[in-house]
């Protein structure tokens, strides 16, 4: 359970987790502006999932096909393949890396599912940790209602309906949601998660973010290199 | 109504055996939601590398089992509704990392487990198994994967009722590939490790490779080695007898 600054990397990993609707996008977004604004090598890693994983998951949420068991692991089969094709270059070539998500979704995501937490772990644990883990903690009835004020229909596994826990998909979604929650809180500790009130102000919030970032990472590190001048 | 009961006088076939039950377990934590005491049928695995007569064997195996009155179903690797497209493709480019397609065959594996060989198991059926786990476990091991990380992602299996390896030279499978597709197999002779620009060469060190894993893990798994070099007959009458054996409890 090293971070890869702990692993030698010249890189950083900079991680945002939280319930759908907690503001974590938007902090992480006006996060990677701010350094882009300052010219330093960051990265915004979207899920940029290779054609063949995308297909085969894609298809297992369309036709309904996933048990937990599959679900946990075509997931982590995705994120092998962007943590080895995408994260780890990167951070070899010493980007501060920013993760709108990492592994503390399945492992909160998987438990709420039923797959036994020490077995989802286990399975990650090829990934480095994050250098820092911001956690928006925000009330789950605020979450909800960002998410579902007047929402498109929700998935079918977004919805957590495989679980069975209501025949009505929102009634199941704020039940599933709120294990997560709990999941999350629970890990809160484990994984130095920087707790953040996601009910604050956006400004107040990311005010909070960059004085962090600035005080943990060593700034000038991420100076793009300059090819020196032609003769 | 009564129950119809079997006639006094058998003289035209022998006894239909009803296989015994079994404690059964999971190699580690298992997949959730499974009654482990409902599973009554018999799940038999046959492992050994492409050539080693595998197919050969599960087909008189079925034969055999249906002629005694068993049911059977056959699961193998790439075979799952959810991937084995997928898995396909990604071989034919090898654009995916080891991890990554390691996981993606766990995938494959997860998803008959849980949709053929326990739905199987439940239903009394005999479950036959081209391949198993320890073909992916070996495969993933000489290519230099932690067997800490294999062992856990894989405890989700059942543990067999018995394992057969089919253990062939791998001079002698050589000739058997040529024989059968003229030509020798990118993955079946370990290309993706860089042993030698050879083919030929490469495919033989590297299934002495995956040989000696098999050997170093069958004290921990317990499946039993059969010589693969007899005639198909002698060995399909040590694969008989071990099955029967399991049957009869």
């Amino acid at each position: 359970m090293k971070t890869f600054a702990e692993l030698g990397f010249p890189g950083r990993l900079i991680a945002v987790e939280g319930l759908d609707g907690s503001g974590k996008s938007t902090q992480i977004y006006l996060l990677k502006r701010w350094l882009e604004l300052q010219g330093l090598k960051v990265f915004f890693s979207e899920w940029n999932s290779s054609v063949l994983v995308k297909s085969a998951t894609s298809k297992g949420k369309k036709r309904e096909l996933l048990s937990p068991t599959t679900f946990s692991l075509i997931h982590a089969t995705d994120f092998a393949d962007r943590y080895e094709r995408q994260l780890v270059p990167l951070l070899r070539a010493g980007y501060v890396v920013l993760c709108d998500r990492y592994i503390f979704t399945a492992f909160a995501r998987d438990t709420v599912r039923g797959c036994p937490p020490e077995w989802v772990r286990g399975i990650y644990n090829f990934a480095a940790m994050p250098d820092l883990v911001f956690f928006f903690k925000a009330p789950l009835e605020i979450s909800l209602q960002r998410i579902l004020d007047g929402r498109r229909q929700l998935k079918y596994f977004e919805a957590g309906m495989d679980l069975r826990l209501s025949s009505d998909p929102y009634e199941s979604f704020r039940i599933f949601q709120g294990r997560m929650l709990e999941q999350y809180l629970a890990m809160s500790a484990d994984f130095k998660f920087l707790v953040m009130d996601g009910s604050q102000p956006i400004e107040a919030q990311q005010s909070i973010v960059r004085d962090l970032v600035a005080a943990k990472l060593d700034l000038r590190q991420f100076v793009p290199h300059k090819l020196p001048p032609k003769p | 109504m009564k129950a119809a009961r079997p006639p006094s006088s058998r003289k035209n076939h022998p006894v239909i055996v009803v296989p015994k039950g079994k404690p059964r377990r999971f190699y580690g934590q298992g997949v959730p939601g499974v009654d482990l005491s409902k599973l009554a049928g018999k799940l038999i695995v046959i492992e050994g590398a492409d050539g080693s007569g595998r197919s050969t064997q599960i087909a008189r195996l079925v034969q055999w089992l249906e002629g005694a009155g068993h049911a059977t179903v056959q699961v193998g690797l790439k075979r799952s509704t959810l991937v084995s497209e997928e898995l396909d493709q990604a071989q034919q480019g090898n654009i995916l990392s080891h991890t990554t397609l390691s996981l993606f065959y766990a995938t494959d594996f997860a998803d008959q487990l849980e949709n053929i060989i326990l739905p199987g198991l439940r239903a009394g059926l005999m479950v036959l198994a081209d391949r198993y786990i320890y073909t992916l476990m070996v495969r993933d091991m000489v290519r230099g994967m932690d067997e800490a990380w294999l062992k856990n992602l894989y405890g989700i299996a059942l543990v067999p009722d018995v394992v057969f390896y089919l253990n062939v030279q791998p001079q002698e499978l050589v000739e058997r590939n040529f024989a059968k597709k003229q030509a020798l197999d990118y993955w079946e002779s370990g290309m993706d490790l860089g042993l030698s620009t050879d083919m030929f060469d490469s495919f033989l060190q590297y299934q002495a490779l995956v040989a000696a894993k098999f050997r170093e893990i069958q004290r921990t798994y317990g499946f039993t080695i059969v010589d693969g070099h007899r005639s198909p007959d002698e060995i399909h009458a040590e694969l008989r007898r071990g099955i029967q054996s399991v049957l009869e409890g």
